[in-house]
């Protein structure tokens, strides 16, 4: 497979810039992203260029979210409360190894052995299928690009289509080679290959006991849950099985029900460049003859009121996983989803990773070249290179960036010494004046020229002009 | 502790000196210029989802085509009942019933023009949400009443708290390079009747 990672590599790999260079040696990875990336940002510009409000509606969204992470123990109780009278059971998860156990032990009480998912960024953070299949339990992905994903035992490499990385052909033979009933004489056609999955999924949907969601919203006002979908796989695992248990992080709170007239403009807009997605599911809590019975919604916190602690890092609880970010990210469309490491890639996940497992990933915020481009489309307004320069100047720094930074703090400040050391970069610079940048730099400075040029000082100083102009 | 007052305290701690925050300013537009046809304009938009629009209430037949067995909520009115079709009641009908029908009829809550919306919420003449979803053909009868321009007209005309489902157009995935495909898992042909001028 030309576009799969190397294994050991795919995921929760140590080094960004590590990945990002085997990442940069795939070709074909490198097209398809160029090509799906390029394609979307087109549909969205064009969905987005309709509405003459779009502003109005990213400030609403904003202080929506910003009202959520302030009221979030009132908004989390009030949800709790409303569910719970419509005839939810709900639970609390301190971490994902929590919400897992929860989870698996629904399952079983409910005399089943497998789920069927509805697509869910939530669960993939807690890793449930993994911890499923370790409990001899078994997670059925049913969205279309999580199946394709599953069935070539691959990772996710991007929030909304998981499966960006493969193209048609090489889905094809995915679907050929791991799918036990797929059609003979399957195409590459979009289409057939959708049609292949239906066929495949239609069983498991019709007769599965147990499904397991993530939200998008959660409406603390009546205690419902929300899931955007399109494909009608969400709804199967909605309406169908008698039990559902939806693993919903705490962020996801909205205040009030008229709010999803500001989420529901900006979140199809921004994520599949659409008016609206086709599907949208509502429940709050279980509805006699009208789906699920036995209806779980388990609230996940998993570090995020560690992110709700930071004034400046907060906003990242903001995302509502359009990936609109990823699709105009300059890194994201060379790399590719897999070389952050993290469930969570691109502009968001470099902001959101660090903070969601300190420690952990504490490169990603430098795999960005801060060009905002990703706070412009933010349907929620993330000041994203704003957390990237906070995580910067909050994660550990290397000795030599140190001393280095000391060293020109120590001649910055003292105007003569400034003075004599731009005379000697002058001085020195003189053989390389006419090519107007030096490529290689003698050890320790070659660290910065290994992967830039160092401009040559002008030949005169901006104080040497200034006094010029003064006489 | 249990998990719930932990995360609650957590929850606390980390907001310890957090001023209020301003109340959201709500200056988008909740309505569309007065002039806007937003009959045309939902059509526009159910035509650009491959939804098959028709007219009047004589046009039902013609939307459920060759359908033999078609799945009605109870409630549906009588005089939408028309063709040559069998229509099955649905009163807690077997999975299996579901999967073996041709299409459904019913009605609906709201339609949102903007965004060729149509939204379903239990109530009248809709059914549960099975009816909906397990047929590969859903006709959908929309008053023109029903008919508003914006999303913030169309909410307050649904019952918050059952089931919902917004439906703009058949099933779809974008999962293969972005390119739009008609038809997975939910019904993969819809039809939309409009009654009333």
């Amino acid at each position: 497979m030309t576009t799969a990672f190397p294994p050991g590599r795919s995921l929760r790999s140590p080094k960004f810039a590590e990945s990002a260079k085997v990442a940069l040696g795939m070709p074909q990875l490198r097209s398809n992203l160029a090509h799906a990336t390029g394609t979307i940002r087109g549909k969205r510009a064009t969905v987005v260029g309709e509405l003459d409000d779009w502003e109005s509606l990213r400030d609403a969204a904003a202080a929506i979210k910003a009202d959520v992470q302030h009221r979030m123990p009132e908004l989390a109780v009030a949800f709790e409360r409303k569910a719970t009278e419509a005839g939810a059971t709900v639970h609390w998860a301190r971490d994902g190894a929590e919400a897992n156990r929860i989870a698996a032990r629904i399952t079983r009480e409910a005399g089943a052995d497998e789920v069927v998912k509805v697509k869910s960024m939530a669960t993939q953070e807690i890793e449930l299928n993994e911890h499923f299949e370790a409990e001899g339990l078994k997670a059925w992905e049913t969205d279309l690009a999580e199946l394709i994903v599953q069935l070539a035992e691959d990772r996710p490499s991007h929030i909304l289509v998981p499966a960006i990385h493969y193209n048609r052909t090489e889905i094809r033979d995915i679907f050929k080679g791991r799918m036990s009933d797929a059609p003979t004489g399957l195409t590459d056609e979009p289409a057939a290959l959708a049609e292949a999955a239906r066929l495949h999924l239609r069983r498991r949907f019709l007769s599965a006991k147990v499904a397991v969601s993530g939200a998008n919203f959660a409406v603390a006002e009546t205690g419902s849950l929300v899931v955007v979908e399109s494909e009608g796989n969400g709804r199967m695992c909605l309406t169908m099985p008698r039990t559902l248990i939806s693993v919903v992080g705490v962020e996801k709170l909205l205040p009030r029900f008229e709010d999803l007239e500001v989420f529901m403009q900006l979140l199809p807009r921004s994520s599949t460049g659409e008016r609206m997605n086709p599907y949208t599911s509502i429940w709050t809590g279980a509805t006699g003859g009208d789906g699920p019975e036995d209806v779980h919604i388990i609230l996940l916190d998993n570090g995020r009121t560690d992110v709700l602690a930071d004034e400046v890092g907060r906003q990242a609880l903001s995302c509502i996983r359009c990936s609109a970010c990823l699709n105009v990210c300059p890194v994201y469309e060379r790399t590719g989803g897999h070389a952050y490491g993290h469930v969570y890639p691109g502009p968001i996940g470099a902001i959101l990773a660090p903070q969601l497992e300190p420690g952990r990933h504490d490169d990603l915020p430098y795999a960005s070249s801060l060009c905002g481009a990703c706070y412009e489309v933010c349907p929620v307004k993330i000041n994203i290179p704003e957390v990237l320069v906070h995580l910067r100047q909050q994660g550990p720094h290397h000795v030599g960036e140190k001393a280095a930074m000391g060293a020109a703090e120590a001649v910055m400040a003292r105007p003569r010494l400034w003075r004599a050391a731009l005379g000697a970069a002058r001085f020195f610079s003189l053989p390389w004046r006419k090519r107007g940048s030096v490529r290689r730099l003698p050890w320790p400075a070659s660290k910065w020229t290994v992967s830039r040029d160092m401009p040559v000082p002008p030949k005169e100083t901006f104080r040497d002009w200034w006094k010029e102009r003064e006489r | 502790m249990s998990a719930k007052e932990e995360i609650l305290a957590r929850m606390r701690r980390a907001l310890d000196g957090a001023g209020p925050v301003p109340v959201p300013p709500r200056e988008y537009r909740r309505a569309l210029d007065e002039d806007a046809d937003v009959v045309e304009m939902l059509i526009d938009r159910l035509v650009d989802y491959k939804a098959e629009v028709h007219h009047g209430v004589d046009a039902i037949e013609a939307a459920l085509g060759d359908a033999k067995q078609v799945v009605v909520p109870a409630d549906l009115p009588t005089e939408w009942r028309l063709g040559r079709s069998v229509f099955i009641e649905d009163r807690n009908l077997a999975t299996e019933d579901l999967d073996g029908a041709d299409a459904v009829l019913t009605g609906c809550a709201a339609a949102v023009a903007v965004s060729g919306t149509i939204m379903l919420d239990a109530g009248a003449a809709q059914g549960r949400r099975a009816i909906t979803l397990v047929p590969d053909h859903h006709v959908i009868v929309v008053r023109r009443d029903q008919i508003v321009g914006h999303l913030a007209e169309a909410l307050p005309r649904l019952h918050p708290t059952r089931p919902q489902t917004w439906i703009s157009g058949p099933s779809a995935t974008s999962d293969i390079e972005l390119q739009r495909v008609e038809g997975v898992h939910g019904p993969r042909r819809l039809d939309v009747v409009i009654l009333g001028d």
